[in-house]
């Protein structure tokens, strides 16, 4: 579960970036973020993986509360949250199989453990014939694929994704949706963010609006940006 | 590991460098305390008593001499013996055989606590009533025990920037190999490694450095000190310096390459893994 209250946060340079944001998201939910390039997207997915601290308010994650939390147990949040991004972030000299046996092996599974567990994680997101591929050798919605399997191959509560699909063309992109929602109705908690409109509005799903650091809408009506707000 | 094959073997040969210079400086230290306290059993003082003193007397200006601060012991030889080990030392010299007691002195050979005060303690001895002369070396004491201070100073100076010099390349090197992997370091945060474990492959990377080039440095300094020690020998025929044999410290000089080697190794990357991560 994520729960913001009141979050603030500003930057160094003094960039107001959230501005009294509050937002829950429940357990098992699939969640759309969206908002115009610049609107404080990234910054929530940064604050909620405690990559930032954040400036006032309170932000509780999967039973961790970020305002108090020790630098310490900042691993053990981050495995409770997979994260994907539009840039994939794989290794390039590792096969996609090593590439998702390394989310296992960072956190000490067995290898035992991780042969059973990676390719089962690789058919999940239909990858199951480029185990011993490298990164470059796919296409960039396989590539998303295998950063979204090295997300899930430690079981996380949730997964989010910033701007997964920026890189990818509409069926890919739309593929890759597709995937994550089936992934969410096994259970997992998802959260994607996003600008891409008629990406949003193809599913029927909750959505929370962001423009200038506030929260400007969050319902079940589609993408939906006020421009006079 | 090692990704950085030849930073890494820089950095080995830099500090390789570095502890067998320091190496060096402590053999010598080691080498010149042995000459030092070697002279200081040469250069005992004697201390002559007043001739008209008779061997009672001159026993009991003894027991004042013991109590200057700085005397280690003060051994008495009366005249006769002082005869007999003259007539001895000169063995078969007829000029000195007709030599009669009565025409030396009664005598104590004063051993020092501390040789850089002998001046002092000199001047304290010469005021004891009874003695009449005293023949001291001072300025032989002092300046080797001047040089060995200096020689100290200077060593622990080198010693502390070379260590510093290992530390700084071996650091760097663990810095750039983490820089050069940073998008891996990246990602293993974002999975949930916890900074023990990204910091493993590193601070062994570090160990190996410092362990590596302390046992090179070890054989080096060895085979250069035996190397040395058999010129210094061979070239001086008087065997004035005596040089101790390399065997005599290999237990000291094991624990001090070991020590250094694995000092700079591990806090060297100690060092670059701390201010990598906290970014
Ligand atoms: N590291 C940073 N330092 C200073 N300002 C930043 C930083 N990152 C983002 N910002 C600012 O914060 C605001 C929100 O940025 P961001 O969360 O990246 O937006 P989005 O992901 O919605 O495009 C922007 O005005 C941006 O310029
Ligand atoms: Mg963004």
């Amino acid at each position: 579960m994520i729960l913001f209250r009141n979050v603030t946060k500003v930057y160094s340079t003094g960039s107001r970036a959230l501005d009294g944001v509050n937002l829950q998201i429940d357990d098992g939910e699939f969640v759309f973020l969206v908002g115009p390039s610049g609107s404080g997207k990234s910054t929530i997915i940064k604050l909620l993986t405690a990559e930032l601290e954040l400036t006032s308010g309170s932000i509780e994650v999967n039973g961790y509360k970020l305002e108090t939390i020790k630098k310490r147990q900042i691993p053990y949040l981050r495995r409770t949250v997979g994260v994907i991004f539009q840039d994939f972030r794989l290794i390039d000299n590792k096969t996609v199989f090593e590439n998702v046996a390394y989310g296992m092996h960072v956190v000490g599974a067995s290898s035992k453990e991780i042969q059973e567990r990676v390719p089962y994680v690789l058919e999940l997101v239909g990858l199951e014939n480029r185990g011993r591929r490298l990164p470059h050798e796919l296409s960039g919605g396989e590539q998303q694929r295998v950063a979204i399997a090295r997300a899930l191959v430690n079981n996380p509560a949730m997964i989010v994704a910033d701007e997964p699909t920026g890189n990818l063309d509409p069926q890919r992109s739309y593929d890759i949706m597709m995937l994550l929602e089936s992934i969410n109705a096994l259970g997992t908690t998802v959260m994607v963010v996003t600008h891409e409109q008629e990406l949003v509005n193809r599913f029927t799903k909750r959505v929370i609006a962001i423009k200038d650091g506030k929260v400007i809408n969050d319902g079940m009506d589609g993408y939906y940006i006020n421009e006079e707000t | 590991m090692f990704t950085h094959g030849f930073m890494s073997f820089a950095a080995v040969c830099v500090t390789v460098a570095c502890l067998v210079i320091i190496g060096g400086f402590s053999l010598i230290i080691y080498n010149l305390s042995l000459f030092v306290s070697d002279m200081e059993q040469q250069n005992r003082v004697m201390v002559y008593v007043d001739e008209t003193y008779d061997t009672g007397a001159a026993k009991s200006v003894g027991s004042k001499i013991n109590l200057v601060d700085n005397v280690r012991e003060a051994v008495f030889m009366s005249r006769e013996e002082a005869v007999e080990r003259f007539v001895k030392d000169q063995g078969a010299n007829e000029t000195f055989s007709g030599i009669n007691p009565s025409d030396l002195r009664d005598r104590f050979i004063v051993t020092l606590e501390d040789n850089s005060k002998m001046e002092e303690t000199v001047e304290q001895i010469r005021a004891i009533e009874g003695v009449a002369h005293i023949s001291d070396r001072p300025e032989i004491a002092e300046g080797i025990v001047t040089i060995q201070r200096v020689l100290n100073i200077v060593s622990i100076g080198i010693i502390i920037v070379l260590l510093v010099v290992s530390l700084f390349m071996i650091s760097n090197t663990i810095k750039l190999a983490m820089y050069d992997r940073r998008d891996e370091i990246a990602i293993m945060k974002m999975i949930g490694a916890t900074n023990r474990f990204i910091r493993f492959p590193y601070f062994v990377e570090g160990f190996l450095i410092g362990a590596i080039s302390g046992a090179a440095a070890f054989f080096m300094e060895w085979g250069l000190y035996d190397l040395l020690a058999n010129r210094i020998m061979r070239m001086q025929s008087m065997q004035l310096l005596t040089i101790a044999p390399f065997r005599e410290v290999l237990l000291p000089m094991v624990l001090t390459f070991g020590v250094a080697g694995l000092f700079v190794g591990m806090f060297g990357s100690v060092m670059s893994i701390r201010k990598f991560l906290d970014v």
